[in-house]
């Protein structure tokens, strides 16, 4: 074995034009945006402001940034798969070759899964769920930075593999025998384990991290039966996590032993049993889709409510439902390979529990259509999302119930039905419910609101895209196409290909859409500027802090007396003043000890992928030193001053209750 | 490493403990140990995952050693005893911290260092002696899963080791402040939750391997 181990400079594919392309893209776009930062002079506030801040209002906007990032590869990905099936027809090779087609779905699916979604969901939660209970922070506020640069080193991981090597070519499941080194002997799944076992860590500790924060630290007043809906959506999922990552953990540790080892858990040899993985792989892989999806109900519940100005129809209901999906999202994990071979009666009872699932959902829905009924709904952009919503997921809930049904799955098992049925409740349910959030929670994090037109905009193209780009697929299905070709020979399915390559394009008109409404809505700032830090008339604590909120979040941790309980407090117009004075507020300080370990676990795991041994034990030896380091310091807090507090809240307070009085709001 | 993540938060949390204004009512370092005792549930579930593949592969020996074949009891029951003897010295430990007798903490922190490293020591010549005779986990599924399984505790406890070792130092050098006691307190929960699963392993992997 040589120095750099596997490495060398065959590693770099620079045969592969679309490769070479995408390399120059990422240099170029590098060296802009270096250039950028050195000219104006910003290395200093990107690391004190960003990289190092323990503050959980930042770390959510840069999930959201590495979320938004990722989407734009994961969805290049998607469209260039789109492309080579529209043009792969009739026995015409495309664009793609197989060994390269099969890395970009592979690609896409982890990306959009792990790298896009875990992260915009993980970043609206940590921007909304402490204001939502009156925190000032995290419980441990080291912790959320640490698992903020764990995601980013995964996230860094997987876009290194477009310059190093190569990435799976197993799909996004990685199944063995497939995934073993026999099948798969390149470097490629080993990026896919130690980006998602790293990604995964972080997120457990985040998990850990908010459900402490949730039972703890809660505002006085606040019974759990009081807590914002968002808040508790976002709890179940976080009991989820914990209780389900843990079993990612353990069967990518398998397959690590396998590969490197030569072990024989998964192996064809040496009595290894590869449905022990995919058994494993869903115990995690299905209670994830609602971790996915809980905190996108959570976030429909608060923008229904806020703006038909009603209180949500059925809170408590809303919370048992909820409940109700996280337990029986663990027992129904079989059905996603009904196809194993196992009795009768065992595919019967998980083909069942799935279908019990449609019940408390069906609850949620009928829930939101109760809180409008009656209610003066306003056709805002995050309103548009939500109703965008329980359209598209209610098609995908229902095609999910058809392929509950055992028989039914051994027909439509890998074909395009599932991979219809999936987008449509991902894209329909998580991805439209933290759009939606963005769009609700923008003027919350950047002080001003988004443009409405390029929001509606985006909006119409991203749905009509959807269904046009997806329904497609379930035709698709019933006529016979699996899942994961490279090209096709079959004149018949060739329409259909092409009507879904135009949808995804119609999706890339409302991605682009939002990239405009972005850049116009920073350009006319001044003119969205939300200056009460309540720019929808709101009903929970978020929208007690001014927009963006200070460190402190609350200079008074305020009483909680109702669900409601900003909306309780602006009818008994305690709102918008100032005191006398203030207590001292006891805060973190930043720290380089996450950014650091990050670090050091990306060059950990990156000397892991190509065993360049020595290199691995320095970047885990490092990444200990940094923590141990850490835990021995005793300068990790301050205060902030009450002159201090009490000039920021007395500005605040003055254009807060200026602006109400002007909108006849008692205050 | 992530077995010591939560404990970092000890200092910070403790540290905002003595702040006594009237509306920081909860307390933090309480907040340190609930939390990392959630991490214990979730590593529960990562070894109930190595449990749960072990009884699926345990049977595959395709031909070679079986449990009964390669188990010796004596010797493993050495082995538990030194390592539920050590939980009753770290309990020693805890009382004697808690009343701030910081000597007699150290001593009964050393002890239990000394049971813990035995446990391990017993561990490794265990597994050094299986590949030696041709048993490595390469063998066969069960083999891997058994090593898979009984290394993951011991290397729980190898964890355990480093951070007592740590605690030591920290104890010597800066006393029984309230920081340290708390984390003190994690890594007890962290040493007494590897016993309760070294009880499930030898009732699970030894004792019904031997049947």
């Amino acid at each position: 074995m040589s120095f750099l181990g596997k490495l060398s400079l065959d590693a770099i594919p620079y045969h592969e034009p679309i490769l070479v392309f995408t390399m120059a893209a990422i240099a170029i776009g590098g060296l802009v945006l270096f250039t950028l930062i050195t000219k104006y002079k910003k290395w200093g506030v990107l690391w004190r402001d960003w990289i190092t801040s323990v503050d959980h209002k930042r770390l959510g906007i840069m999930y959201i940034f590495v979320a938004l990032v990722m989407l734009f590869r994961g969805f290049s990905d998607a469209i260039m798969m789109r492309t080579q099936l529209a043009l792969a027809t009739s026995g015409a090779p495309g664009i793609l070759p197989p060994e390269h087609y099969d890395q970009i779905f592979t690609a896409h699916g982890v990306i959009m899964i792990i790298f896009m979604a875990m992260p915009f969901m993980i970043g609206l939660m940590n921007i909304i769920l402490p204001l939502q209970i009156g925190a000032r922070d995290v419980a441990f506020p080291f912790l959320n930075n640490l698992s903020f640069w764990l995601t980013a080193s995964g996230a860094i991981l997987i876009n290194i593999s477009l310059v190093f090597g190569e990435f799976a070519k197993t799909g996004w499941v990685a199944y063995p025998p497939l995934s073993e080194l026999t099948f798969s002997p390149g470097v490629g799944v080993d990026y896919y384990i130690w980006a998602l076992q790293i990604s995964g860590l972080g997120t457990l500790l985040t998990a850990v991290n908010f459900l402490v924060t949730v039972f703890k630290m809660r505002a006085p007043g606040m019974t759990l039966m009081k807590m914002p809906i968002f808040t508790w959506t976002c709890t179940w999922a976080n009991i989820l996590i914990a209780a389900s990552f843990p079993i990612l953990t353990a069967v990518l540790t398998m397959l690590t032993l396998d590969r490197y080892l030569g072990f024989h858990f998964f192996t064809n040899d040496g009595g290894g049993n590869a449905m022990m993985y995919i058994n494993l792989f869903w115990a995690w892989g299905h209670p994830e889709v609602y971790i996915l999806v809980l905190p996108a109900f959570g976030i429909f519940s608060e923008i229904i409510s806020t703006f038909t100005s009603k209180r949500l129809f059925g809170y408590t209901s809303m919370i048992y439902a909820s409940g109700a999906i996280s337990i029986l999202g663990f027992i129904v994990w079989l059905h996603h390979f009904f196809t194993m071979g196992s009795s009768a009666n065992v595919n019967a009872f998980f083909g069942v529990m799935t279908m019990v699932i449609a019940v408390p959902t069906g609850v949620k829905l009928f829930n939101w259509l109760f809180t409008i009924y009656r209610g003066r709904l306003q056709m805002t952009v995050p309103v548009m999302w939500t109703l965008g919503f329980m359209v598209t997921f209610t098609v995908g809930g229902m095609t999910g119930v058809l392929l509950a049904i055992p028989g039914a799955d051994y027909v439509l098992h890998n074909s395009l039905f599932l991979i219809a049925h999936f987008h449509n409740t991902i894209i329909g349910g998580a991805v439209f419910g933290y759009l939606a959030g963005f769009s609700f929670w923008f003027p919350k994090a950047m002080g001003f609101k988004l443009n409405v037109r390029w929001g509606k905009a985006a909006f119409w193209f991203w749905i009509v895209g959807f269904f046009v780009a997806f329904m497609p697929l379930y035709v698709l299905g019933f006529l016979g196409m699996t899942r994961r070709l490279n090209h096709t020979n079959n004149p018949d399915w060739n329409i259909w290909l092409y009507i879904a390559a135009g949808g995804a394009v119609l999706i890339m008109f409302g991605i682009i859409c939002q990239v405009v409404q972005l850049y116009v809505s920073f350009r006319d700032r001044e003119a969205l500027d939300d200056e009460t830090g309540d720019p929808w008339n709101g009903h929970t604590l978020e929208w007690a802090t001014s927009s963006p909120p200070q460190a402190y979040n609350f200079a008074e941790i305020p009483e909680v007396h109702d669900i409601d309980a900003w909306t309780d407090m602006k009818e008994k117009g305690q709102v918008y003043q100032s005191k006398a004075s203030y207590e001292p507020i006891h805060m973190p300080k930043n720290t380089a000890a996450g950014v650091l370990m990050g670090l050091t676990l990306t060059i950990f795991c990156f000397a892991m992928i190509w065993h360049v041994w020595w290199l691995a034990i320095v970047g885990l030896v490092g990444a200990i030193a940094v923590f141990i380091k850490r835990c021995y310091s005793n300068d990790v807090d301050y205060y902030v001053q009450p002159e201090e507090v009490l000039a920021t809240e007395n500005a605040f307070n003055l254009s807060g209750s200026a602006k109400n009085n002007s909108k006849g709001i008692k205050a | 490493m992530s077995t010591l993540s939560i404990n970092v938060e000890a200092e910070n949390t403790a540290l905002a403990s003595h702040d006594d204004h009237a509306h920081e009512h909860h307390d933090t370092s309480g907040d340190t140990v609930f939390g990392f005792w959630l991490y214990l549930m979730t590593d529960c579930l990562l070894f109930a995952s190595f449990f749960a593949t072990y009884a699926v592969l345990f049977m595959n020996t395709v031909g070679g050693v079986s449990g009964k074949d390669i188990f010796e009891l004596d010797f493993v029951a050495v082995e538990t005893a030194a390592l539920l003897i050590s939980s009753i010295t770290f309990g020693f430990a805890m009382i004697c911290a808690q009343g701030q007798k910081k000597a007699l903490t150290l001593m009964w922190l050393a002890i239990t260092f000394c049971l813990g490293a035995t446990f391990i020591g017993m561990e490794i010549y265990e597994f050094t002696h299986l590949i030696e005779h041709g048993n490595g986990p390469q063998g066969s599924a069960f083999l891997s899963s058994f090593f898979a399984l009984v290394g993951l505790h011991g290397l729980h406890v190898t964890a355990g080791l480093i951070w007592m070792a740590i605690m030591m130092i920290e104890v010597a050098r800066r006393g029984l402040g309230k920081p340290t006691v708390t984390r003190l307190m994690c890594l007890s929960l962290f040493w007494h939750f590897l016993d309760i699963v070294w009880i499930c392993v030898f009732t699970v992997v030894y004792l019904m391997g031997v049947m």
